[in-house]
Parts: C-alpha cells; structure tokens; sequence
C-alpha cells in the first residue's frame, strides 16, 4: 500500500508495523508528529500498545528502558535538547543490552534557540553504545524503522534511526507501507533471553566490580562489531521481501572518480543530483552515503575511499575545536591505508542550525576541492560571513 | 505487640537473604525484609541509587530473591511504570511491582519521576525508606534531613535549616488511591499496610522511617527503638490516607516529649534547649495540622 506522508508518520507506520508494544514520550519539535500519530494509532486499536505519557524526555526512555528489561518490544522519539536530556540513561540502556528503538529527528542544539536541522544532537550521543543509522528518504524512514527493530534484538543493543528536521520529518513523499503480514514474517514478536520474571528471578545492573566490568564493555563491543554482519543479512530479506535495501555504505556512481563527495541524511539526495550533473558533462565525480555512523563501517569506508584522488566529506555538525564529526572518523579510518591510496580529504561544516545545502552549495565544494591542492585547513566552513 | 501476634501475622517465607551488605544496625534491611514478606514473590523490584544499591549485593549476587532491576538515581518512578507495562504488554498482570528507593531518590532527585508516576496512576508501589540524608555517599543533607541536624554538608556550626519537606502531603496532593507511613518498630501495622496496597490498584506509596546509626550517630542496637520514639513523639505519626483526602492515623501516638529522642542522637548534639524546644513546637504544630486532616479531611 503506497501513501503519501511526511517523514515523521513513515516512523509512526514503522512502528505499527512493528508491533512495539510499550510505547513512552515526552513531545518536542520537530518529532512530535510522529507520538502524536502513535497516540492515535493507539487510540483507535490500529496499534494495541501500552502508551506512557511521561513528564520528561528522560522519564520516556527510563520507561522504555523498564518496559524493554520486562520483555517488551518499546520505542521512543525525540529531538536536540530532548536527546540530551536522555544522555544518562542513553548509556543505561546500551549498557543494560537492551533493545530500546528511538527515532531522533535531527534538530540542532540551542543556544541560540533553532528547530532546525543539523546533527549535533544524534552525535553528541556517539559514545553511549546506541547504534545509529542515516536516512536520507521517507521510505528509507519506515523501512529503517522496522530493520532497527530487527537489528535492536538481534544484537541486543539500542537503535537510533535518525532523520533531518523537516526536510525529512515534515516533507511529503510517497511511502510503500509493507503489509502487515510481510512485516510479522520479517520481525516476529520479541522473545528476550533475559526478562524481568519472578519466576526465574535475577538481579539486573548490580554493582561490579573492576575484576569484571571490563568484560561487560568488551562484550557490548562484540554485539557492536556482530551488528555490521548483522545488517547486511537482515537487509537480505527485506530485499527478497520488499526489493528495497540501503546498507551501511551505499556507493553511488563511484566508477573512475577522481572526487567522491562522502554525506549522511537528506544532503545525500542533493549531492545525487550534482552528481548526476557533473557526469553528465563527462567529470568524474561520485558519492558515498553512509547510513550507518555506529557501530562505524571502516573497512566499507576504507575499501570505497581507496585509490581515490580527493574525498570531500560534508558534515553537518562540528565538535566544536576540533572538525566536521564524520571528517574526522573517516580521516582516522584512512590512517591505515597505504599512503599512495590515501586520499587528500577535505572536511566540509556546512548546513548547521538548518542553513540550506543547495546545488550550488554542493556545487561549489566540488569546484573547490578539485581546485585547491591541499586542504588549507582541518575544518572548512561553508558560507559564514561575518 | 506480643511476640504471639507477629508470628501469626508476619509471613514466615523470607526473600532477603542473610549475607546482605547492609551496615550492622541499619533498619533498611528489616523494612525490605517486611514488605517483601507481605508482598510475596510475585514481586519485581525497581532499585534508584541508594543503599539498598549497596546492600543488594554485587553482581553476580543478589540478596534478593525476588527479581530486582537497578537503575539511575532519579527514575524509579519512570522504570517501574516502564516495568509494569512491559510486563502486561507480555500478558502478566498480577506480579506486583515496586520502586525502591531511598529519601534523595524519592524527596530530590527522583521527585519529578515520581510525581509523573502518581499522576498518571501507575500501578506501582513506590516506597521510600527515609534515612533523613544521603547516606550511602556519607551523610549529606537531602530535603529529608531534619531541622538543626548535623550532616557532613550542614556541620554542627550551621547545621539544617529548613524543616523536613512534607513528602506525605505532596503526594496527597497528587489524589493518589493510598498512601501510608509504616515503621520497623511496628512490624505487624507495617505489613497490614503493605498487605492492603497489594490489593489497591494504581500508585501506592508507603513512606518508611529508617534509622541509620552511622548517619544519626547511634548504637546499633537502638535503631528499632528510635523507630518506635519517632512514632510515640510524633516526629513520624503512622497514619493512612486514601484518595488524598482520608487521612487515618493507625496508632495511638503517645505524644512524648522529643527532646529525649532528639538527645539520644548524635547528629543534634549541638542543639541548645531551646534549639529542641523549636523541634518540640514544630512537632505540636504538624500534629496539630494531622489531627485536622483526620477530623475534616485533607
């Protein structure tokens, strides 16, 4: 069944779809539209969930967090000072191997006060052992929804899917919503190896001792490292079901290129169509989308990139003192490839607080890093004038 | 209480086990012991940084044999809520669900959670055992803390000033189904209490005095006793309020004078006679107020 529908009901419909079955939020702009569909999908039995309104974006995942250590399959929404609100228990939910979903709709980070898009908040939250997967489409939106679910379980870890403020979760596209069936097939009901139950009673999250804390963390590593398998396999049947896949790198028209721009969310689509441009008028240029920003794909990344002349990484975010957050993860996965392949990269902090990454934009960091030798610094800002 | 009546009333199943990490003469412990008594073992445990963190047991024990999820200092309220729904969404109704958690989690930290529990109704039992400060990082004030007592934040040359904040009636205010006080030194009256929670639907919540000899600077031993001063002088009236507005108290409270319980305790040494006799009029006022509450109504 196609529909059209803004980015944030593609969640809603992801987590219909879904089954989950404890549901806690707290609203903020601009996800609320995605609790606010839940509530109704509740209401009227389309989704027969147990829904929490909680007094806090921290009480909504404390809940989730509960509910998922009982057994249940939970989810969550939120944006910018709402995820950072979560931070604390961010790690109590990772740490506790629990497979709470949540959808963050990426919004940037006040002061000064901003609903717009940008990725500060999702990446603030990179070490809190939270898997964390881009989508750049609304359809990517529902399917992502249900394959965190998939992967949240299999590996028992957390899953964040992310999506741009408004240029995803409040802009309209046609969405194949799977049928239900097709959905049970894929994501069958959760069945948690440990649970809450006073019939087979355990203590969870007790004190540890450092003789043993160390391995605790080492397992959560493992989980994460066991979820860049795990993804491809379970993009395999969704393909054979759906015919759609994404992958935790996609390389697009990569053939030959002398400049590959490397984007995340919906700056990708922008970045397709300069592309697309640039071939056409014979320049050799291509694109990879990473989708998957934890657990990292550096040997994806490092076998995409390798070999090429320039890469121009477009961050829409900054770790303030240091550069573009996606800049800086792939220069340290290019460290170990052998010089005469390693690219010249060129770090782009472009689009924050929800400024306009436009063709032109695009367009002119092409022109720019096939121009200039060298970078002439770590962190090349895009359009700030002062 | 004759010894007869607490073996006919208090269950004998224990589910807290010998070995726990509890300081010798702490009342928190026997508070676990009797509500978990009364409650049975279909019974999850929600567990916010407190002493009870401590006394639980590292992993891979458990002092508990009950299941028992630890949790961050301030979201008990939340994470039982989040508890009980999962365990209905997964088709189990009956086990009883409780958050556990001491007088920082509960009076401070954990307020906001809990205040969003009770207002929602959640089907939980929160209780709090209230050692009257922080004492599982070494006895620091909480809003818990009474006035004029020592702690390693309010030292004897400025000791507490505010007066214990009034948890009791501000989850009154909340309408909530019941709410109790219960003491260690009342065993059977604290079971009763829970025993009838058990069997209320929606947010309970049971408010526990828990002596604490390193922290009030007391003997061991004198933990069950200072228990039941606290509840003769007044200091901590057991009562019951239903809906919010029917308060009943379920003692008689023989109105002994504070000052020797106020002396006993190493964490008022400091305090002048007239320094206890504001304690003592303080005291006369609350009940003063309760018996209103009782009469007309809260």
């Amino acid at each position: 069944m196609k529909k059209v529908m803004i980015g944030n009901h593609a969640v809603s419909w992801g987590v219909q779809r879904a089954r989950a079955e404890v549901i806690s939020a707290y609203p903020i702009t601009p996800q609320t539209q995605i609790v606010e569909e839940l509530s109704d999908m509740v209401a009227d039995g389309r989704l027969p969930a147990r829904y929490i309104k909680v007094e806090s974006e921290h009480s909504a995942m404390a809940a989730c967090i509960g509910a998922a250590a009982a057994g249940a399959r939970t989810f969550t929404a939120t944006s910018a000072q709402g995820l950072a609100l979560m931070h604390e228990l961010l790690h109590w939910a990772a740490g506790g191997r629990l497979p709470v979903v949540m959808a963050d709709v990426n919004r940037a980070m006040a002061p000064g006060w901003t609903i717009w898009t940008d990725q500060n908040d999702s990446l603030s939250q990179r070490d809190t052992g939270w898997i964390q997967l881009y989508c750049e489409t609304n359809q990517e939106v529902f399917d992502t929804t249900i394959l965190s679910f998939r992967l949240a379980e299999a590996v028992e870890l957390p899953v964040m899917l992310v999506l741009d403020a408004f240029f995803l979760s409040h802009t309209s596209e046609p969405v194949d919503l799977t049928e239900p069936a097709i959905v049970d097939g894929f994501l069958p009901r959760r069945e948690a190896k440990l649970r809450l139950d006073p019939a087979d009673p355990h203590s969870f999250g007790a004190l540890v001792r450092p003789d043993a804390y160390m391995e605790m963390r080492w397992q959560q590593q493992e989980a994460m490292r066991q979820a860049l398998d795990v993804l491809p396999a379970i993009e395999d049947e969704w393909h054979a079901l759906t015919g759609r896949r994404y992958g935790a790198l996609e390389t697009y028209r990569t053939d030959g290129a002398e400049l590959l721009l490397v984007t995340s969310g919906t700056i990708t689509s922008t970045a397709r169509h300069v592309v697309d441009e640039r071939r056409a008028r014979g320049e050799a240029i291509g694109l990879v989308k990473v989708k998957m920003f934890r657990p990292f794909p550096t040997d994806a990344l490092r076998a995409a990139l390798s070999g090429v002349d320039r890469v121009a990484v477009l961050d829409r975010n900054i770790s303030p003192g240091h550069g573009g957050i996606f800049a800086e993860e792939i220069r340290s996965a290019l460290y170990d490839v052998p010089p005469d392949d390693r690219p010249v990269l060129f770090g782009y902090v472009l689009g924050l607080g929800g400024r306009d990454v436009t063709p032109a934009v695009i367009e002119s960091i092409v022109d720019r890093s096939l121009a200039a030798p060298s970078p002439e610094r770590e962190d090349l800002w895009v359009g700030v004038e002062l | 209480m004759s010894q007869t009546i607490i073996k006919e009333r208090i269950p004998h199943e224990d589910l807290l086990c010998s070995g726990h990490l509890a300081c010798p003469g702490c009342a928190a412990p026997i508070a676990m012991n009797l509500v978990l008594k009364a409650l049975g073992p279909q019974t999850v445990v929600t567990l916010p940084a407190c002493c009870w963190s401590i006394i639980a047991g590292p992993w891979p024990q458990s002092s508990l044999r009950v299941p028992l999820f630890h949790t961050a200092f301030e979201t008990a309220g939340a994470v039982a809520s989040g508890i009980k729904a999962g365990l209905q969404a997964r088709g189990d109704d009956e086990t009883t669900v409780i958050a556990w958690a001491g007088d920082g989690g509960t009076f401070d930290i954990g307020l906001q959670a809990l205040s969003g529990a009770a207002e929602r109704n959640e089907d939980i039992i929160y209780f709090c055992y209230d050692n009257e400060a922080y004492m599982n990082t070494g006895i620091q004030r909480s809003s818990a803390t009474p006035w004029g007592a020592w702690t390693t934040t309010t030292p004897a040359g400025q000791p507490e000033a505010s007066p214990k904040k009034d948890i009791v009636s501000i989850l009154a205010a909340h309408r909530i189904p019941y709410i109790a006080t219960a003491s260690v030194a009342y065993p059977v009256d604290l079971v009763e209490k829970v025993e009838k929670a058990r069997t209320i639907r929606g947010t309970r919540f049971i408010h526990i005095l828990a002596p604490c000899p390193p922290g009030w600077k007391t003997q061991n031993d004198e933990s069950v006793d200072l228990a039941r001063q606290a509840v003769q002088t007044r200091v901590f009236p057991l009562l019951e309020i239903e809906n919010g507005t029917e308060w009943r108290f379920t003692m008689d409270h023989a109105g002994e004078p504070v000052a020797p319980y106020i002396r006993r305790q190493g964490r008022f040494r400091h305090l002048t006679d007239e320094q206890i006799e504001h304690i003592q009029a303080d005291v006369d006022a609350r009940w003063a107020q309760l018996q209103r509450r009782v009469v007309h109504g809260g």
